[in-house]
């Protein structure tokens, strides 16, 4: 076997590949063979490392040479001067905001300092389409465990006392959930996992499917084992393609391993894996709509119970999980219930990955302890706010969760906690607001995406969102009055209390905790009709100060509507009726004679 | 397993496990209301998709409202079913649906029947707190049924009838959000969907956003006309049916009102459908003992069982879904379609009247009817057979606006010779009848022995399936019957299957046969309706002084003077008919005409 | 692909594709290994750095120590290359000067294995050679 020196790793995740990272992959491996080094490099693709503001990234080991925003013309300096000369290519390694620092070696970077990573523990690490690396990072070695040494109730057990809950939304004891499938009866169940990824922002399931479809493949099957199922089915959207090559190719390498089909690893236990797309609807994260959609119906939630874990897809026991409570799994059964347990608070255990989106100066993918505060997360793994603009608020739980304000910064993140302060954990995704976003607009926001994505199938979600958006567009248009705000809160509520599925009973949450935290800028809104933030066009006006005009005309000349008349030296004025507030003036102006209130 | 024990609003209840906080709660005089829920009686078809959230209620410990329809009792449940929370809830989201529906109450064809209307005024809605954007679709009018979608709740009735009982698969959800709304696929045009035209999502709708196509200003035009001469008949279900559109008890026979209201309403010869019904016995009949006779010797080509053809939706779903079986059910026309060729040949050279200046309006129980007389093979040169079919809601309509005082109306006759009819016709009515009044003609034609008696009450009843052994002198005559097209569908995938043992099956689209047919006075889920109906038919048909269809003097003289024998060549021409493979009809064609 | 038909199979593919990712894995854990650096400019490569860095890696490995080996760019002690810096878990880095294969194999043996210091260190008058 050729004993390398050094590994190159290129992310070859969504967002690096889109930055050309395959070329880049492409232009090290030429340069490599180029200059005769491929028996001591070997240059390899691996899944995202999370830090997906500064891709593409490459990282070279074993020194932990991290380079951010690397082009593939930068593939021959890193192989002459680092591979070959054993000089860092110093532009291209990461720069610490605050010092200027260039940092070598990737644990000396804030970002992954404060992190702890079980899910992502091999996404940025092995290749993702090659099985043999997943098994030298113990691959199946927990399903091998399970097989020949666990009975499914004591496998259940372990789960059960880890602590691990549900990492898509809810919150679910995992293990309780595997519990009832298991002692549901039917001749035949099934496993699923949920990748229909849908909040905005959030890409944490694509990522570990992307970085190490193993750890789901396994996961899956030892669930399979634990509740009696011999068929397992990802239900991924369509519109996560390189996910789906890579699932699909794991499940084919593990089919070849033996540790996909009949028999695995010579004991009674059968299992195998098939993908179902979905075709991008958010509702069908839901697993009653998920099931639904599986089975070739329209994607509609149901009514619970019945709980799939009673009837589920086809009417049989369906234990539903999403992709990185899976990603937890193997290393539960391996290193323990007592080792998971240890980690994060009272009643969230382990850890959890967060997509930080927005204002935020490090975007990307974290997995930290549960019990760390947003403060850490925004501030120290996040780098603060883009800009240096002071922090406003953080969306987390997608446009089902709420925000959460500078007073909340430092509460422990877990399940409880989050939803006690009137936001919840949701799948991942945390999206950072500065002091320029409108909260009114933030709402308004999330809540367009929900009128878009509800399904139709209950009255308050199909019409009452509607409502409630309606509302919130009187009020950004500068036509609100107080009554609205009652109107909010009291529609907010009943749908909440009325609706059929999570969509709709959590619809209203960015609204009621916009209103719960910043009813000044509601209350700007409606009566002094201004929005604090400067975001809402309609309510703002253009003016000119004419002790600081000079009549130079650049503004009249530069107007796109012709909204503004003066003559040459004199003082200039804005029609306001025909001004269409695109700023255009202003930036012309070079007097500060333009004024926007 | 034992029972469960909860309070609903304080009163203790005791239900079977698996009962719903709807159900329970009835049963101790709670009426919750509804709107997406629909039962019919304790017939398999069911509607709860828990979708308007009108039945919300409070249970307590339970974090949120519960819709009672779908929940169901469990020990020792607390509900509450009109705390302030839950009468809140349930206005606002009444007041939702109202906001997005439209508010022309006053010239809606179901206004007055309308359960959201209703609904409305029972929980005294009087103004709207959040109005704003309605829903808006492309109106779409087919032969039979009218769609104004913007009318659309989402309850999903019309959907779970096309799908879950007829398994037609017309309708479904489209589209999502403040959008969504029941469509055929495509949103193409029910004209060119699998639709049969049954109605029997017209039957359900609770609202206006299903209704019929209204005939009733085509039929006053050709009153009005002198140079025409207008022909009714009238199907065997409208007499048992008509009289609740005026406030009679269900299950009141009203044939002779009908006939004094239709000659009021100036029809110049008030005819019987149960004339052409007795006619199509004597050819189905006949092509019947035909294939039995051939069968008996030893053809094993024959095809068997026959099925009944005079039901047009069930004509239609079998030309969509089962093309390759076209060659079974009988070649018969149905009894609306036998009746317009005799009418407008046999009758009008009688009268001296040409085609062209008599008009023939049938009165159904049933939409597919409109259909049916628009197809073109039952046209001459354009001219159909039959110009006019409506409902027995039409028909109510057209005597109120004509000023006829209904209940007040003196009994009359039918005109001859084409009123004359016999109990068997007047059981086509419901489920059964038709092969009823076939086996009392088979077997004697069959025996050349008199039937022992004419009631085969082995063949009566609401099941959806059923099936009888009659002993036909010695023979085991296998019947089966469907009533549903859902029902239709298993019998005829057995059938396929090579797994039927039948000689003959009837079916019906409609749940109970034509009592239940979709042009019927709404009976807004009370299975008691249809039973009274079904009920009041077997009455006609014991009253009767004639019962079977071959004995009716004026069929015989009918053959006698100008048709020869059933299956004559004559008969042929004007009694029979072909079938078309509409498998592959539902182009998927947009409402701009572009092919997809 | 053989199949995998036992877990003790499962455990010797494990063992033998370990090799795979381990130079990774040290990475990673670099401050619990032996960790060595060999200056890999133009200087070193000329007095036969290479040659010295292919037999610690080889030597290491056949001796069963865990280490992780890197190479770096020039250290300024052009005179006595090749030099390699070697820092032992919790101790402060030590550099050797003129290292050859006979130098590089006493430096295993006795400072690596045992922490006796052998002939040749090069005074450290600097706080880092990590050339970032």
């Amino acid at each position: 076997m050729t004993k390398y020196k050094m590994h190159v790793l290129v992310c070859g995740g969504t967002g690096c590949r889109s930055s050309a990272s395959d070329l880049l992959l492409e232009n090290l491996r030429t340069e490599v063979e180029n200059h005769k080094l491929s028996n001591d490099v070997k240059v390899l693709m691996t899944g995202c490392f999370g830090f997906c503001e500064k891709g593409p990234i490459v990282k070279v080991m074993p020194d932990n040479t991290f380079y951010t925003q690397v082009k593939p013309e930068d593939a021959a300096e890193i192989v002459n001067e680092h591979l070959i000369k054993g000089r860092k290519v110093t532009r291209l390694l990461y720069e610490n905001p605050e010092t200027s620092e260039h940092v070598g070696d990737s644990e000396k970077i804030e970002f992954y300092r404060k992190q702890l990573r079980i899910a992502l523990r091999n996404c940025g690490f092995i290749n993702p389409e090659n099985i043999d690396e997943a098994i030298a990072r113990d691959g199946y070695q927990a399903l091998g465990k399970v097989l020949t040494e666990l009975t499914p109730e004591a496998a259940i057990d372990i789960i059960k006392k880890s602590g691990l809950r549900g990492r898509g939304g809810g919150g679910f004891p995992t293990g309780l959930k595997w519990e009832m499938t298991h002692k549901s009866k039917g001749d035949q169940k099934y496993v699923v996992c949920n990748a229909d990824e849908g909040d905005p922002g959030a890409f944490m399931d694509r990522s570990i499917l992307e970085g190490d479809p193993h750890s789901v493949v396994e996961a899956m099957a030892i669930c399979g084992y634990c509740t009696g199922a011999s068929q397992g089915l990802v239900y991924i959207r369509a519109e996560y393609p390189l996910a789906v090559e890579r699932l699909r190719i794991a499940i084919a390498q593990a089919r070849e391993y033996g540790l996909l089909g009949e028999n695995i690893l010579e004991t009674n236990f059968s299992f195998d894996i098939d993908i179902r797309y979905g075709a991008g609807a958010f509702v069908c994260g839901e697993e009653t709509a998920l099931i639904h959609s599986m089975e070739g119906l329209r994607g509609e939630p149901t009514v619970k119970p019945p709980f799939p874990s009673q009837s589920g897809y086809l009417g049989k026991p369906t234990t539903v999980n999403n992709v990185e409570t899976y990603a937890n799994i193997a290393p539960i059964i391996l290193k323990g219930a007592e080792w998971f347990s240890s980690i994060g608070t009272e009643k969230s255990k382990g850890t959890k990955v967060f997509a930080l989106a927005g204002k935020i100066n490090n975007v990307g993918l974290i997995e930290v302890p549960m019990g760390t505060t947003l403060r850490e997360v925004i501030f120290e793994i996040g780098g603060g706010i883009k800009n240096g603009k002071k922090f406003k608020a953080v969306q987390t739980g997608g446009p089902s969760g709420g925000c959460l304000t500078e007073k909340h910064l430092d509460t422990p993140i877990d399940y409880d906690n989050l939803i006690a302060n009137g936001s919840m954990m949701g799948s991942g995704g945390m999206i950072v607001m500065d002091e320029d976003d409108c909260m009114v607009s933030v709402a308004r926001f999330y809540l367009d995406f929900t009128v878009d994505e509800s399904c139709g199938k209950c009255a308050p979600c199909r019409i009452g969102n509607k409502r409630l958006n309606e509302i919130l567009d009187k009020i950004i248009l500068g036509n609100g009055t107080e009554e609205d705000i009652d109107r909010l809160r009291y529609l907010g509520a009943v749908i909440k209390d009325t609706s059929l599925c999570g969509l709709g009973q959590t619809a209203p949450n960015p609204i009621l905790s916009t209103l719960d935290n910043f009813m000044h800028e509601y209350l700007a809104h409606v009566i002094d009709h201004k929005c604090p933030a400067g975001k809402c066009k309609s309510m703002m006006k253009y003016s000119i100060i004419p002790e600081n005009c000079v009549g130079c005309t650049a503004c009249a000349r530069n107007c796109p509507v012709n909204a503004i008349s003066g003559e040459r030296k004199q003082t200039h004025f804005i029609d306001s009726h025909i001004c269409i507030k695109c700023g255009a003036c202003i930036e012309r102006c070079k007097f500060n004679a333009i004024v926007v209130n | 397993m034992n029972n469960i024990k909860l309070t609903i609003d304080d009163k203790t209840v005791e239900v079977a496990p698996g009962t719903s906080i709807l159900n329970a709660a009835r049963t101790v005089g709670v009426d919750i209301p509804t709107l997406c829920y629909f039962k019919l009686g304790d017939m398999p078809i069911e509607n709860r998709p828990g979708g308007c959230r009108v039945c919300v209620v409070e249970v307590e410990g339970r974090k949120n409202l519960a819709p009672a329809c779908v929940t169901e009792c469990t020990e020792g449940m607390v509900v509450k079913t009109h705390t302030i929370r839950a009468l809140n809830a349930r206005k606002t989201v009444l007041e939702l649906i109202l906001s997005d529906h439209p508010t022309d109450c006053l010239v809606c064809a179901k206004s007055g029947n309308c359960d959201l209307q209703a609904l409305a005024q029972k929980m005294g809605i009087r103004q709207l707190h959040y109005t704003g954007a309605q829903s808006h679709y492309r109106k779409d009018t087919s032969p039979s049924i009218i769609r104004d979608m913007d009318k659309c709740i989402m309850c999903r009735r019309c959907e779970m009838m096309c799908n879950t009982v007829q398994t037609v698969g017309a309708l479904s959800g489209i589209n999502r959000g403040f959008m969504s709304v029941v469509a055929p696929a495509f949103e193409m045009d029910l004209e060119h969907s699998v639709c049969t035209y049954c109605g029997q999502c017209v039957a359900v709708c609770p609202t206006g956003a299903l209704t019929e196509v209204d005939h009733t200003n085509a039929v006053i035009r050709a009153l009005a006309d002198p140079s025409k001469t207008v022909v009714v008949q009238t199907a065997p279900a409208v007499r048992a049916a008509l009289g609740e559109e005026f406030g009679l008890e269900p299950g009141t026979l009203v044939t002779g009102k009908m006939v004094a209201a239709l000659r009021r309403l100036g029809f110049n010869y008030v005819f019987d459908t149960d004339f052409a019904a007795d006619l199509t016995i004597m050819e189905e009949g006949t092509e019947f003992l035909n294939r039995l006779t051939k069968f008996l010797e030893g053809d094993k080509d024959v095809k068997l069982p026959i099925l009944t053809s005079c039901c047009p939706a069930w004509v239609k779903f079998f030309e969509h879904q089962f093309p390759d079986m076209m060659d079974i059910p009988s070649t018969a026309k149905s009894p609306q379609q036998m009746f317009g060729p005799i009418a407008k040949n046999y009758f009008a050279e009688k009268i001296g009247v040409s085609r062209k200046n008599m008009v023939v309006v049938s009165i159904m129980p049933c939409l597919a009817k409109k259909y049916e007389c628009s197809r073109d093979e039952f046209k001459v040169d354009g001219n159909p057979d039959v110009d006019y079919s409506l409902s027995t809601r039409e028909l109510a309509m057209l005597i109120k606006q004509s000023n006829i005082d209904f209940n007040a109306l003196p009994d009359e006759d039918f005109d001859n010779p084409l009123g004359e009819s016999t109990g068997a016709a007047v059981i086509f009515g419901t489920t059964g009848g038709v092969i009823e009044a076939a086996v009392r003609t088979a077997y004697e034609l069959y025996t050349n022995k008199p039937l022992p008696r004419p009631d085969f009450v082995e063949l009566r009843g609401l099941e959806g399936i059923r099936s009888a052994t009659i002993d036909v002198d010695g023979f085991d005559l296998k019947i089966g019957i469907a009533h549903g097209l859902g029902n239709a569908r298993k019998l005829l995938e057995d059938i396929r299957a090579g797994k039927s043992h039948f000689h003959a099956i009837e079916i019906m689209a409609c749940p109970g046969g034509c009592i239940g047919g979709g042009g019927q006075p709404l009976h807004h889920g009370k299975l008691d309706i249809l039973k009274k109906r079904q009920m009041a038919i077997y009455r006609e048909d014991a009253a009767k002084p004639i019962r079977k269809s071959h004995e009716n003097p004026f069929i015989i003289e009918l053959y006698k003077e100008y048709l020869g024998k059933p299956l004559s060549e004559k008969s042929h021409h004007l009694l029979h008919t072909v079938y078309f493979d509409r498998s592959r009809s539902p182009i998927l064609i947009k409402s701009n005409g572009k092919c997809e | 692909m053989t199949k995998v038909k036992t877990l003790a199979d499962l455990k010797k593919l494990k063992d033998k594709l370990q090799e795979k990712v381990k130079l990774r894995e040290k990475g990673l854990d670099a401050e619990n290994h032996v960790q060595i650096k060999v200056a890999m400019a133009t200087c070193g490569i000329a007095s036969g750095a290479k040659v010295i860095m292919e037999f610690l890696i080889e030597e290491l490995d056949k001796r069963n120590i865990e280490a992780v080996v890197t190479q770096t760019g020039c250290m300024g002690y052009c005179f006595a290359e090749p030099t390699i810096e070697v820092t032992l878990p919790g101790q402060t880095p030590v550099v050797f000067g003129y290292v050859d294969v006979r130098k590089a194999d006493e430096i295993i043996e006795k400072y690596i294995k045992n922490g006796e210091l052998v002939d040749g260190i090069i005074p450290q008058n600097y706080e880092t050679i990590d050339n970032n």
